[in-house]
């Protein structure tokens, strides 16, 4: 589980994050929505100790990540997968070597043991035989799946990813939405996803967090946004006149 | 302000780079990959770049020394002692800023955009270590690269020499020969290993502070090849003074 109490984080006297507030349970996928520039990433990058915060606490199974060694805080990374808006890739490195890194780092394997956990992982995220495969060479879905293969080759308790379809046409999309849901119930992992899809939302959403301006304006889930009266929630989600309708036909049916 | 702010986050730097070192089966490759990218990639253009120039250098001296007073020997001692002194780790220096500081700062700063040094961080591995300190390793063998610039500048200027009919051969190794003093080989090492550590750190530094998006990793690498530059410049007259003066 992770717990947020109070996080606030601000650049140059600007505040970008006000006293956020969330648990995330594992074996559910949780998602972060909110506009540009509502301050998900910074959250995330708060989480993933890319940013350090102002004020606050972030407790990773009740440790408080700020009250740990360095020893204590490289053991807690192996335990974190991370997918990238832009999957984040090594250019130089094949997809093997790429989904081997995070093994290499962290673990005493010898190259046939590496092999054999990445080639499981790769079939997991249905890539099999890509190996030698540049991620240039790789489409955009492709570079996404190898970089969830990448976030759970160390068999990590807690997923981040931040904006996984951005950029992906809607079915290969839905794919890797249903790809990182399948994934958080059978590891039984923390999954935090930042998005702005709303196909996401209405599929995996099963915690969902609204953000606005830096503050917690709403929460839920896949369910209870349909029936929310939230402005700001409404104008978000419902933007189109497609989510409209289908939020009137939910409304009239139940 | 932010002239001195950018010293100080250098030394953060090369501070942060022995913090939390890589392992070292991962490192041994990363070495072996830096060492072919920044000095065995090199070895080409440098070798052609100082053939010629040493031909070029020979030229001149022999031009400017058409009096019966000079013996010519001197072109050959001439030769050598600019291509010692300057032309092989100052010039040759400045060559690489252009060729690997470059190429250090947009591969870096490339890394920076795409997120792929947050990925190296989020998994718990030192990026500066990770990143930097195999390409200070590769660049120890600088010296070597140097001293194949040495030995093909002399050997440019002797073909210049005798194809161009300004001396004999005997002449030209004579002066080659002539008052060799050894610290000067010594002078031209110690300045060697230390532009290498500046061809290896200041584009590194300038890729991975780097901010923005593709625009900007054109400009960091403008930015780099300048400051590398400067300090070569700055360190090649401190060291000249110390040593030499």
């Amino acid at each position: 589980m992770i717990e947020i109490k109070n996080l606030q984080k601000s650049f140059d006297g600007i505040k970008v994050l006000s006293a956020i507030s969330a648990t995330f349970e594992r074996g559910k996928t949780s998602l972060v929505i909110g506009e540009s520039g509502s301050g998900k990433t910074v959250l995330l990058k708060c989480l993933l100790g890319l940013h350090n915060y102002d004020l606050g606490e972030i407790k990773f199974d009740g440790i408080n990540y700020k009250n740990i060694s360095d020893k204590e805080k490289m053991g807690l990374k192996s335990k974190i997968g991370t997918v990238f808006q832009g999957s984040a890739l090594f250019d130089s490195m094949n997809i093997e070597e790429n989904v081997m890194l995070p093994l290499k780092m962290f673990n005493n394997y010898s190259n046939d043991e590496m092999l054999d956990r990445v080639n499981q992982v790769l079939k997991r995220v249905n890539l099999e035989n890509t190996n030698k495969k540049m991620p240039s060479e790789a489409s955009g879905g492709m570079q996404k799946r190898v970089a969830i293969a990448r976030a759970i080759v160390n068999n990590p308790k807690f997923l981040f990813c931040d904006e996984p379809n951005s950029g992906l046409d809607p079915n290969t999309a839905i794919i890797i939405d249903n790809l990182i849901k399948e994934i958080t119930d059978e590891y039984k992992i923390v999954t935090i996803i930042n998005s702005h899809d709303m196909n996401s939302v209405m599929e995996i959403g099963e915690k969902i967090i609204f953000l606005k301006e830096g503050n917690k304006e709403w929460e839920g889930s896949k369910h209870t946004i349909f029936k929310t009266d939230n402005e700001s929630v409404t104008n978000f989600v419902y933007s189109s006149n497609l989510y409209k309708k289908v939020r009137e036909m939910y409304i009239k049916n139940s | 302000m932010i002239f001195f702010h950018n010293i100080g986050l250098y030394f953060i730097m090369l501070k942060k780079m022995f913090y939390k070192p890589t392992k070292w089966s991962v490192m041994r490759q990363l070495i072996i990959k830096d060492t072919e990218d920044t000095v065995v990639n090199s070895l080409g253009i440098i070798s052609f770049v100082s053939f010629f120039i040493g031909g070029v250098i020979t030229i001149q001296m022999a031009l400017n020394m058409t009096g019966s007073l000079y013996p010519k020997y001197l072109i050959g001692f001439a030769t050598r002692e600019i291509i010692i002194l300057e032309f092989a780790p100052t010039i040759i220096s400045i060559i690489m800023a252009g060729k690997v500081g470059s190429f250090i700062t947009s591969s870096i700063g490339s890394m920076r955009v795409t997120e792929q040094i947050d990925a190296l961080e989020v998994m718990g591995v030192n990026s500066i270590n990770y990143l930097v300190f195999p390409k200070v390793i590769a660049m120890l063998l600088y010296p070597f690269l140097i001293s194949v610039a040495m030995f093909l500048g002399m050997l440019g200027g002797m073909a210049a020499c005798i194809y161009g009919g300004y001396s004999t051969v005997d002449n030209f190794i004579t002066g080659i020969q002539t008052e060799f003093i050894p610290f000067h080989m010594t002078y031209a090492f110690i300045k060697t290993f230390v532009f290498g550590l500046i061809i290896a750190t200041v584009p590194s530094f300038h890729g991975y502070y780097m901010k923005g998006g593709a625009l900007e990793v054109g400009k960091a690498s403008t930015t780099s090849f300048i400051w590398t530059c400067v300090c070569i410049i700055i360190l090649n007259y401190i060291l000249t003074q110390i040593l030499l003066g």
